[in-house]
């Protein structure tokens, strides 16, 4: 093969590859930006810097939520260090007020006030309490949470770490961030833990 | 009109009180498919249509002119069918269109509203529906019975299409979602709202041929614009424009994910 060939044979490649990866029809991530800057505009609390990818976003974007390994463990390790623990180290709060929290599905969006006390919009998503039938399924069921992993230190430790960033075990997770997003307060999240894992809650009934 | 409109908030009264009813004593998705087939069988969809039909003929604007003669691509003046091919591109604005973008046109080019009074009051409510909601209505309902046949021939179709798609695997906004956070795997709910995937032939055919809708828990009706709209306000992104390139695309996605199917609208939602 004469080096020719070789560099011919390379083009091929090259070109049968970036045919395969992006149709010619597909909007280039500039132009994409340029849609989405020139399309939206900030209304209430929804300002424009929503629009763009954080890292996380970008790369659970650009691989359909299947990022390679490597880059994987290695996001979810930088958002693991986004988690701040309550410096009293009391992880567990009210499961009652954690219920009405679970229950509540407003906030973050233009239309709620960015003052007002947002929801964990958990139910929309997860099944709790067996006696709530009003229960997403994007998320696994949670009913019997706390008695079958029980609620000591670690289980406590993992509840509130998962609700406060749910990316640090599962990049792509379609799970919001509940307190790296400032959605929930860290009491709001105590009682968030508290309610799944407290024995005398009713998702532990 | 007027006892038109009584009877449209009589018949939207009762439909409200079943739906809470029926929600407060069954959660089962057998009898949420009951009550669906129930609302779809007495909707006041049709007396939307009519009053959008007067609203196409009637004379209005600066040019005192009614929409009769508005190109919804199918050559000025037909309505027949129009809404199954559709969004498309269109030559004498260089853009591709969904309905509510096209009346936009029409609006300003033949009744010479500007822009800005086209689109001042898109969205209405229960006691005041706004005259895009009827036009809508009236224009969707005349491809009833039509298959869905949205090209993506021309290269603006193409690049469309293929924007909406971007647009629809796209994660950001404060929780991280894209439009496939709820609508990009089978059989999934929000509490009981079971979420079509809209990327797929399957759950698209479904959906888009039935928008717009009737929603019977607000007593309005709904259309795609507003659809897409609120969708981002849920996804927690700043708001879309009205007929923007963007809401465009994603309209464009899915009609021509449902491709093949008849169109079945308006529809009537929970």
């Amino acid at each position: 093969m004469t080096k020719k060939t070789i560099c011919l044979s390379f083009g091929a490649i090259a070109v049968t590859l970036a045919a395969t990866q992006f149709s010619i029809a597909e909007p280039t991530p500039k132009e994409l930006q340029t849609v989405l800057h020139r399309d939206f505009h900030a209304k209430g609390q929804a300002k424009m810097d929503r629009v763009d990818q954080d890292p996380v976003q970008r790369v659970c974007t650009e691989t359909h939520d299947k990022p390679p390994v490597g880059l994987e463990k290695a996001l979810e390790a930088d958002q693991l260090k986004t988690i701040v623990l309550p410096a009293d180290n009391q992880l567990m709060g009210d499961w009652k007020r954690g219920e009405k929290i679970a229950a509540s599905g407003t906030g973050m969006t233009w239309k709620d006030k960015p003052d007002a006390v947002n929801g964990g919009s958990c139910y929309n998503c997860h099944q709790l309490s067996p006696a709530q039938p009003s229960f997403g399924t994007i998320g696994p069921s949670l009913t019997g949470f706390g008695k079958k992993r029980g609620h000591g230190p670690d289980a406590q430790k993992y509840v509130y770490s998962k609700i406060y960033n749910a990316k640090a075990f599962n990049l792509c997770s379609q799970m919001p961030r509940m307190g790296y997003s400032g959605t929930l307060t860290e009491q709001q999240i105590k009682d968030l833990t508290a309610y799944v894992l407290d024995p005398a809650s009713p998702v532990n009934q | 009109m007027r006892a038109l409109r009584g009877s449209v908030l009589l018949v939207a009264g009762a439909l409200a009180t079943a739906a809470t009813l029926v929600r407060a004593d069954d959660t089962t998705r057998q009898e949420i498919q009951k009550y669906q087939r129930m609302t779809s069988e007495s909707s006041p969809v049709e007396l939307w249509e009519l009053q959008g039909a007067d609203l196409w003929k009637a004379k209005r604007g600066p040019k005192n002119a009614s929409l009769e003669r508005c190109d919804l691509g199918m050559g000025p003046g037909v309505v027949k069918g129009a809404y199954a091919h559709l969004p498309r591109y269109f030559k004498d604005t260089g853009r591709v269109q969904d309905l509510e973008s096209r009346l936009v046109t029409c609006m300003t080019t033949l009744q010479g509203f500007t822009e800005a009074e086209a689109t001042k009051r898109v969205f209405g409510n229960a006691d005041n529906p706004s005259d895009m909601e009827y036009l809508a209505a009236y224009v969707a309902g005349q491809s009833r019975g039509t298959k869905m046949q949205v090209s993506t021939k021309l290269p603006q179709e193409k690049e469309t299409y293929e924007l909406g798609k971007k647009l629809f695997f796209y994660r950001a906004g404060s929780w991280d979602f894209s439009c496939a956070s709820c609508h990009g795997t089978e059989g999934k709910r929000i509490r009981m709202q079971e979420l079509p995937v809209l990327s797929e032939p399957a759950g698209a055919r479904g959906t888009y041929t039935t928008w717009p809708g009737y929603r019977v828990s607000v007593s309005q009706l709904k259309t795609m614009q507003w659809r897409i709209n609120d969708c981002f306000r849920q996804q927690r992104f700043p708001e879309p424009a009205y007929g923007s390139e963007a809401t465009v695309a994603l309209t464009m996605f899915m009609a021509v994910n449902a491709n093949g199917a008849t169109y079945n609208g308006p529809g009537t939602k929970r």
